[in-house]
């Protein structure tokens, strides 16, 4: 390991430029990935950095388009509704679903079932 | 591989960080805000890694490269994140270069320390030093070609 030890001094020397994010933990869920065979150093890296972007592009647009800006807060619900909201931010749904009440679950439910029995 | 679930999670202390960056000061980010930013960098990452494999794929190449994760987040629609992109991929090579650089100094040096001390083992040295050089300078790379 001892071969990582510069690399740390020098992402927290310009952090702007470089990651913050371990390019080993990234390359782990790029490998969990079927088909994967292998990455190189530079897709590696451009990939941890794009998550980074990534996050940082998710956070700022959720709490722009949320009602947060006023109470200077960033929910879950911000996030919920900038993945169905946003287009490039579709992909994320279904591990960010919206949050409803069960009593509205099961309104809309029991609708549905009266629907199915009309036809 | 991955063994466990949680080793598809991105670091949450990392993650928190970045956030706190990207947003203005004072903003407070609730946990289960958190929790869901950092799953959905892992579905980032996971997502990103299928569509530049197909790229890769389509080329009939086996190993992904930084054209690969461009055309992907291009694919993606993420194209406001092409150039920053492009700017760290040159600054990180530029450093890759110099990190080389700096090894090869210190390689000179130990070969002029060694090459006092006894011929035969500066011969070791220097046939040591070349396997080195042709392997990537970093522990991650090491894997590279390996496959699953």
């Amino acid at each position: 390991m001892s071969l990582n030890n510069p690399d740390k001094a020098e992402q927290g020397s310009s952090s702007k430029k470089n990651i913050s994010l371990p390019i080993s933990r990234v390359r782990l869920i790029m490998k969990s990935s079927p088909n994967v065979s292998s990455i190189n150093q530079d897709a590696l890296f451009l990939t941890t950095k794009a998550t980074e972007l990534f996050v940082q592009h998710l956070a700022l647009s959720a709490f722009s388009n949320g009602p947060g800006r006023e109470t200077s807060t960033l929910s879950y619900s911000d996030l919920a509704n900038a993945a169905e909201e946003t287009e490039t931010f579709h992909f994320l749904t279904d591990i960010l679903p919206k949050k409803i009440l069960a009593r509205d679950y099961f309104k809309s439910l029991q609708q549905m079932q009266e629907e199915d029995a009309d036809c | 591989m991955a063994e466990r679930p949680e080793d598809l999670n991105l670091p949450n202390a990392v993650i928190t960080r970045i956030i706190k960056e990207a947003l203005p000061d004072g903003v407070n980010v609730s946990k289960e805000a958190r929790r869901a930013i950092s799953q959905a960098a892992s579905v980032f990452v996971l997502y990103a890694t299928s569509c530049a494999n197909n790229f890769a794929m389509k080329a009939k190449r086996k190993t992904l490269n930084a054209g690969d994760v461009l055309a992907a987040m291009e694919e993606m629609e993420f194209e406001r994140f092409l150039e920053p992109l492009r700017e760290a991929l040159e600054v990180y090579k530029k450093g890759q270069k110099g990190k080389k650089e700096v090894s090869e100094q210190k390689r000179k040096d130990k070969e002029k320390k060694a090459g006092s001390d006894n011929d035969k083992s500066r011969e070791e040295e220097e046939e040591d030093d070349h396997m080195e050089e042709e392997e990537p300078p970093e522990e991650e790379a090491e894997e590279e070609e390996v496959e699953n």
